[in-house]
């Protein structure tokens, strides 16, 4: 791990090295850091980082591998009562997806010096966040074209800048969630274009799913620029590439003409072109409601985490047994390649 | 009843087609529904591996006989041709993994005899016995991991074998337009259960392999009560739509 951290530096550790030598090695390093960030370097384990950096990433890549795996809930929800078998297949391979993203970047966290059972726990507990999107219920198959249109549309809005973050792990998992994030959008587009293009019930069901998605998709970008408290930091480290404002409106400039091209309409009577910002204009945000959620008032708060955490107990047994098998095996090979 | 030899041919491979593809598309449904349920994030992964490969055979193996969707949403219960062991409720993660052995080691049997023939299935057999060696591997190496893991999970593992044991014995009934050896792959799906179980420290079941109704049920429409329930939830929405496209 780390040569020196914020612990250690400042005290005069058993060796007798004064706080003056300590601090100007730390200096030393920060000097190093701070000129590989700004060359565009990409920061791997190994390298020394500023304790606050590495804080700030465990926290994000964590927020984003507890959200992959939440989100697999509301998605799941319709994998038993999919209308096809063609939508079936594609919605496991969809949530299976999910899984997957959560299992690079668990893995991407624990090159910071954390475990996945660690970033569990904080989970389970509350003391750890993930997208607040997935605090909304999927009430109709149109919610799942509508999930992957616009919810997964917003995500790698967010996501691609990510691909050249700071912290190579981090950059390179984002590479391959990117990819298939892309197919996700692409396969919702099309199914809420099939909805839409579909019987007057189905054009009805699509119109609904994006009326309920369609804000809460916005939200996804977080707090305003001024209220946001990450943003300059994350900016100043390269973790972070663009404001929240900046990329929802990215967001918006794309999701207009795809709706047209939908033929659904977008719930917001305020939005329209401006030649002037060479952007559309977009109304108020309810923030009220974004905060409510964030603070466990949304839909499913409750439901989802109750469900993950249900998930994890019942798992319990499996992966004690798991665990002794391997103990028992380990010194003869016998068995070992029984890995989970 | 009369028939020509062309229709009987007919209907003996659409028959057997729906025995193979009912028994994917329902052993699939079953571990779709383990999605996000799983007690490890890698085992969310490998069931819905499991559950997208059956699924892919059973949408090859029903576009043979008829439209897919129809036959998958428009049968009625008593239509549907899968062992009564692909539609056993998915119980504890034990249960899911007793069940994937018998099945996916019954199903390795069969396909590789199958795609060693000349029969019309050889050549989706080739291919999907690969998968399902994938499979197979899976369910022992779980089985290994519970039947000598930890005391609860050896007596988890032994009760969901001996619970599903009874519906065994039909997944060697002769089944028309099938042409493989049903017995001797009995006696090879009874040695490689002896192996396993035995590796796993677990006793192979004593109990009888057939319920109350003779084996062979399911493949005649006969099926347990929660599968009407199982088929209700994977229909309604496309019956709630008649004649909509998706």
């Amino acid at each position: 791990m780390t040569a020196v951290t914020a612990d250690t530096a400042g005290t005069t550790g058993v060796s007798g090295v004064s706080d003056a030598a300590v601090a100007a090695e730390q200096a030393a390093y920060e000097t190093v850091f701070d000129a590989a960030v700004a060359a565009e370097e990409r920061i791997e384990p190994r390298d020394w980082m500023p304790e606050a950096y590495r804080a700030s990433l465990v926290r994000q890549i964590a927020q984003h591998a507890h959200s992959e795996i939440i989100g697999m809930q509301p998605e799941a929800n319709w994998i038993t009562r999919a209308p096809s078998l063609r939508r079936k297949a594609i919605l496991m391979a969809k949530v299976q997806d999910e899984a997957g993203h959560g299992l690079y970047l668990y893995s991407a966290a624990e090159t910071l010096g954390t475990s996945r059972d660690e970033l569990l726990d904080k989970l389970h507990s509350g003391r750890q966040k993930y997208s607040s999107i997935f605090n909304y219920p999927t009430l109709t198959w149109a919610d799942v074209g509508a999930i992957g249109w616009l919810v997964d549309g917003a995500a790698i809005t967010n996501q691609v800048p990510i691909c050249r973050c700071s912290y190579g792990p981090y950059a390179r998992a984002m590479v391959r969630v990117c990819k298939e994030e892309s197919f996700h959008q692409r396969q919702g587009f099309e199914a809420l274009l099939a909805l839409s293009q579909g019987t007057e019930a189905q054009h009805a069901m699509a119109q609904d799913a994006v009326d309920r998605w369609w804000w809460p998709s916005l939200m996804m970008f977080g707090p305003p620029d001024d209220e946001s408290t990450h943003t300059a930091q994350a900016m100043a480290w390269k973790i972070k590439r663009h404001t929240n404002d900046e990329l929802r409106q990215r967001f918006v400039d794309i999701a207009v003409p795809q709706a047209e091209a939908l033929g659904l309409t977008l719930p917001d009577p305020d939005l329209r072109w401006n030649e002037e910002r060479g952007h559309y204009d977009f109304g108020a945000i309810d923030w009220t409601e974004f905060w409510d959620v964030l603070k466990g008032n949304g839909p499913c708060n409750d439901q989802r985490l109750s469900k993950r955490r249900q998930a994890h107990e019942d798992g319990a047994w499996v992966r004690e047994a798991a665990a002794a098998h391997a103990k028992k095996h380990q010194h003869t090979g016998k068995h070992g390649e029984a890995q989970a | 009843m009369s028939s020509t030899p062309d229709t009987h041919e007919t209907a003996t491979f659409t028959g057997a087609a729906l025995a193979l593809g009912d028994d994917a598309l329902i052993l699939s449904h079953r571990l779709g529904e383990w999605a996000g349920s799983a007690p490890v994030l890698e085992e969310e992964v490998a069931l819905a591996n499991i559950a997208l490969d059956l699924l892919g055979q059973a949408r090859i193996l029903l576009s043979l006989v008829g439209d897919e969707d129809e036959l998958a949403y428009l049968r009625e219960e008593r239509s549907f041709r899968n062992v009564q062991l692909a539609e056993q409720p998915n119980g504890d993660f034990a249960h899911t993994i007793a069940r994937q052995l018998y099945f996916s080691t019954y199903q390795h049997l069969l396909y590789g005899r199958l795609a060693s023939g000349d029969g019309p299935f050889a050549g989706l057999a080739a291919k999907a016995v690969k998968e399902v060696a994938y499979h197979r591997d899976h369910a022992e190496h779980w089985t290994l991991r519970l039947g000598d893991g930890t005391t609860e999970s050896h007596e988890r593992m032994q009760r969901a074998c001996d619970a599903l044991w009874r519906y065994t014995g039909e997944l060697f009934q002769p089944v028309e337009g099938l042409d493989v050896d049903h017995a001797a792959m009995e006696s090879a799906w009874l040695a490689s259960m002896t192996d396993i179980l035995g590796k796993a420290t677990l006793t192979v079941p004593s109990g009888p392999r057939t319920g109350a109704w003779a084996a062979g049920a399911g493949r005649q429409g006969l099926h347990t009560e929660s599968f009407g329930r199982m088929i209700a939830e994977m229909q309604h929405l496309h019956r709630s739509h008649p004649g909509a496209t998706w």
